[in-house]
């Protein structure tokens, strides 16, 4: 994408700029506008309510509004807080978000950077919200955001291990840390993704398939965890600390945080979707390779990508309306007796299998 | 060398979204354990007490429902009751049943309140609005009945205020047949759910003879296993026709008297509250409603302690007579006031989230806690 | 189940001096005790077998109004004299039986023994009653207000002649 506008403009800085604003205009805002409004329609439906419905066509424009409320809110910093740190938090952990969508593959004409490393990179880089929301926590003043946000730097930490753990096993199966190369491999049809198995034949495929289930459900259920959504909602658990972390916060930071929020589910479903679920390979073959016309195979690759992290998105707004939340000592225990030594034995397992 | 290291107060409220109103919790932490608990209370204090010593018997009625907005319903009928043993009066048939009618409707308004912010407080949303959902049907019908949807002014001493709306029966057998079914459906949403008995079970166990010495009463003294319900063990009204259970904990998912019992004994004392409208309904009889309300109550010198099981527990009415017009004194014993006082007791040990969990299951509302 | 009578006699004979008459009056018989013992009539009434009055249902506090009244000019009364009182209503769970009890104290110096050691649930009741009339219980582990102000300074509510105060912390009052 980066060669592509550099040939187009010839200059590089400006080249870089737009290649790295692109993702932030055309995708993260409005998918965060849509999932706002999504999430509460979602919510009200499984409620049995009608959710938002007077701005806009059936409340479509709800999320404008309240972007634009929360625009002319005053910027409230309280008097004892840490100011530089807590104007800081909201950038750290909105940027930690949004990097990580550099290396995520939208289709494959369009990535933000194709590095090699790219899960690698992506894991790294949202470790940097762990260190936001400490800052913001801390710099708040506020008992309940420093609980919040011991919390959160726990819980957040502690699940990156299985995450780790699956995504070693991944690698062990696939040969490359490279999201874009993950996708390639699970070309063609839907049998040749990750989950069952992987592309190519025999008998190691069948073998792979109990556990790369496994692998999958492990993920999800720490990725869960990484985004702070119920039931591991801990670190903002509203009916015990408030808001959490971001209870000081009004205005543009919260935006922020509630921005990074939604941006944090979409990259951490897409994340999933490439490495289990073929990321943006059509699971039927591509009607532009029938009927011929090449350009429409990356539109397509571009819908079926965002289709299936927005059906994972979808999966955690449901699990969120549906469940109550863990204690906060529940929360290790699942992780540390149950996810992360399930992990150790999947990645062991999946390592002999490729052996054979 | 060990760190140093100190202890936290944590004010949760008055402004907070999950004690319930204006309550405030001193919470003693070190790190996520709470060491000691201190409720502070008073912040919705209107001077019921004060207001009654100055008013005739008739006009304190709506002033009852505004302490337990949740059962306003039943607070006027314990009020009712109260003056009507002290007049020494007896309502008609139709009265008495359509007072039990009205007041079981409000226990399962009440308790669908108390499982759905339940259900907050420990995360899950959902179930809350299943819950207001169902109360808005019991709402509707309280409305028909008497153009009001939280605060009555219905149970008057000596009758109440309307007679039913020719629809109400057909109504609210209606609603009864479709509540059965909603109730499964909330058992299977929260009741059941893996991680909501994980966090209710075995926390804030309260044993029997704590909860007898706190005075604990209504679904949480119940929850420790004493069958103890004034509708079958000091009967009032025309309890003693209806053929129902009292539910009791029985540590089914932990231990006994804990906040998944609490929580439980809720739901089936609602099955049960259906029972009773079903019998009420078969049995209810003809009559004026109005013959027995007197016109003008002058009750004799004397005291009387009067009490109904309303859906927190035991709500008694201490009322002085000195043989005017106006009660001499007046003191309620709200449920809320007296259960929030194990409060202290069972959070000690506990993880913060627990406090949320533990003052969830004891159900408190704070009108009536500050009169 | 024994009756009012029965138990007041079981308590006269405990108690021949503590235990003063038996108030019958249609609507419920009451038991009349002196403050200083009635936390040892208490714990009588809750250890003794047959008895067993392991509830308290509700403390109450109560102003008699029995003092000499004096009209100011502003027609506000103000009491000497006479007494308040307490009532404790008690129940006994496991036999079902209740009784009232009732101690009076003057109203100058109202001093009551503490019931909180008998029933814990006598603590904020008698939180009240004290945030209420004023009425000092001896060894309450934490005699503080309750549903008023800590720093209310204006008097007791409850009682018969009390006035509203002007101002509270530099806000007025009425309104």
């Amino acid at each position: 994408m980066y060669n592509l506008l550099n040939n187009l403009i010839g200059n590089e800085y400006v080249a870089a700029v737009i290649a790295a604003a692109l993702p932030l205009f055309v995708f993260i805002l409005p998918f965060a506008l849509a999932a706002v409004l999504l999430e509460r329609k979602v919510s009200a439906f499984m409620q049995d309510r009608l959710g938002p419905n007077r701005t806009g066509y059936r409340g479509l424009l709800q999320t404008v509004a309240d972007i634009l409320k929360l625009i002319q809110k005053e910027d409230i910093t309280a008097t004892d807080a840490d100011k530089k740190l807590f104007n800081l938090a909201p950038v750290l952990v909105f940027a930690g978000c949004y990097a990580a969508f550099a290396a995520i593959p939208f289709s494959g004409a369009y990535i933000g950077a194709d590095i090699d490393l790219g899960m690698f990179f992506i894991v790294a880089i949202s470790s940097l919200v762990v260190a936001g929301i400490l800052m913001g926590g801390w710099a708040s003043n506020n008992k309940y955001s420093l609980i919040g946000a011991m919390r959160s730097a726990a819980q957040m930490i502690s699940y990156e291990i299985p995450t780790a753990l699956v995504i070693l096993s991944l690698v062990l199966v696939t040969g490359t840390l490279s999201l874009h190369q993950i996708s390639e491999q699970q070309t063609a049809y839907f049998w040749n993704w990750n989950i069952l198995g992987g592309a190519g034949l025999g008998f190691s495929k069948l073998l792979l398939i109990p556990f790369m289930i496994v692998g999958f459900i492990i993920i999800y259920i720490s990725s869960l965890a990484e985004v702070n959504r119920t039931p591991f909602d801990i670190p903002e658990a509203e009916s015990e600390l408030v808001a959490g972390f971001h209870t000081e916060y009004s205005g543009m930071k919260f935006a922020m945080f509630f921005l990074a929020e939604y941006a944090n589910m979409f990259a951490v479903s897409s994340v999933v979707a490439a490495l289990f679920f073929g990321g943006y390979q059509s699971p039927f073959g591509y009607l532009g390779n029938t009927l011929g016309i090449s350009w429409l195979v990356p539109l397509e690759q571009f819908f079926w990508f965002t289709a299936k992290g927005m059906f994972f998105v979808l999966v955690q707004m449901w699990l969120r309306w549906t469940l109550p939340r863990l204690r906060v000592d529940q929360l290790m225990t699942v992780c540390w007796k149950y996810l992360i030594p399930y992990a150790f034995v999947n990645l062991i397992i999946v390592g002999l299998i490729t052996l054979l | 060398m060990a760190l140093k290291t100190e202890e936290m107060v944590l004010n949760m409220g008055p402004q907070h979204p999950s004690t319930h109103g204006v309550l405030r919790l001193e919470v003693e932490l070190d790190g996520e354990l709470v060491l000691d608990v201190k409720p502070h209370i008073g912040y919705l204090h209107r001077c019921f007490e004060k207001h009654a010593e100055a008013m005739n018997y008739n006009q304190i009625v709506p002033y009852t429902d505004r302490m337990d907005y949740l059962a306003a319903m039943y607070n006027s009928f314990g009020y009712a009751l109260a003056v009507e043993r002290l007049l020494g009066i007896q309502v008609p048939e139709r009265v008495e049943y359509i007072r039990v009618i009205m007041g079981e409707l409000q226990r399962i308004a009440s308790h669908l309140v108390a499982v759905g912010t339940y259900g907050v407080d420990i995360g899950a949303f959902t179930p809350f609005l299943f819950g207001f959902r169902d109360r808005e049907s019991i709402l509707t019908l309280f409305e028909m009945t008497c153009g009001a949807r939280m605060l009555y002014n219905y149970n008057w001493v000596g009758g109440v205020s309307h007679d039913l709306h020719p629809d109400f029966v057909p109504m609210t057998r209606e609603f009864l047949k479709y509540f059965k079914g909603s109730l499964v459906e909330f058992n299977n949403l929260l009741s059941y759910n893996k991680i909501f008995i994980e966090r209710t079970a075995n926390v804030g166990v309260l044993p029997l003879d704590t909860a007898v010495n706190y005075g604990v009463t209504g679904p949480n003294l119940r929850a420790s296993g004493l069958k103890w319900d004034l509708r079958k063990n000091d009967p009032y009204s025309v309890y003693d026709r209806f053929d129902f259970e009292i539910p009791v904990g029985s540590g089914e998912k932990g231990t006994t008297g804990d906040c998944w019992d609490r929580y439980y004994v809720r739901i089936r004392e609602m099955e049960e509250s259906v029972k009773i409208i079903e019998q009420a309904l078969d049995q209810l009889p003809d009559g004026d409603v109005h013959s027995a309300i007197p016109k003008r109550i002058k009750p004799v010198v004397g005291s009387i302690y009067s009490r109904v099981e309303n859906p927190k527990g035991e709500l008694g009415y201490f009322i002085i007579s000195d043989g005017t017009v106006n009660p001499y004194r007046m003191k309620v014993r709200g449920p809320s006031f007296v259960n929030l006082t194990v409060m202290g007791e069972l959070c000690k040990g506990h993880l913060v989230a627990d406090v949320i969990a533990i003052l969830g299951s004891i159900d408190i509302v704070l009108g009536e806690v500050d009169r | 189940m024994k009756t009012r009578e029965e138990i007041f006699n079981i308590l006269k004979q405990e108690f021949p001096e503590d235990v003063l008459e038996l108030l019958n009056q249609p609507t419920e018989p009451i038991i009349v005790a002196s403050p200083g013992a009635i936390h040892n009539i208490c714990f009588y009434l809750r250890d003794t077998e047959g008895l067993q009055f392991d509830s308290l249902m509700v403390l109450s506090g109560v102003d008699d109004a029995n003092g000499e009244k004096q009209t100011e000019e502003d027609g506000s009364v103000t009491i000497n004299g006479g007494t308040l009182s307490v009532y404790y209503h008690l129940e006994s769970l496991s036999l079902t039986q209740k009784v009232t009890l009732k101690v009076s104290t003057p109203r100058d110096n109202p001093e009551v023994e503490s019931v909180e050691s008998v029933w814990k649930s006598a603590n904020w009741h008698e939180r009240e009653a004290y945030d209420m009339f004023g009425i000092k219980f001896l060894h309450h582990p934490d005699l503080r207000r309750i549903l008023m102000p800590y720093d209310w300074d204006a008097g007791y509510p409850l009682r018969k002649d009390y006035k509203n105060p002007e101002f509270y912390q530099g806000m007025k009052v009425p309104y």
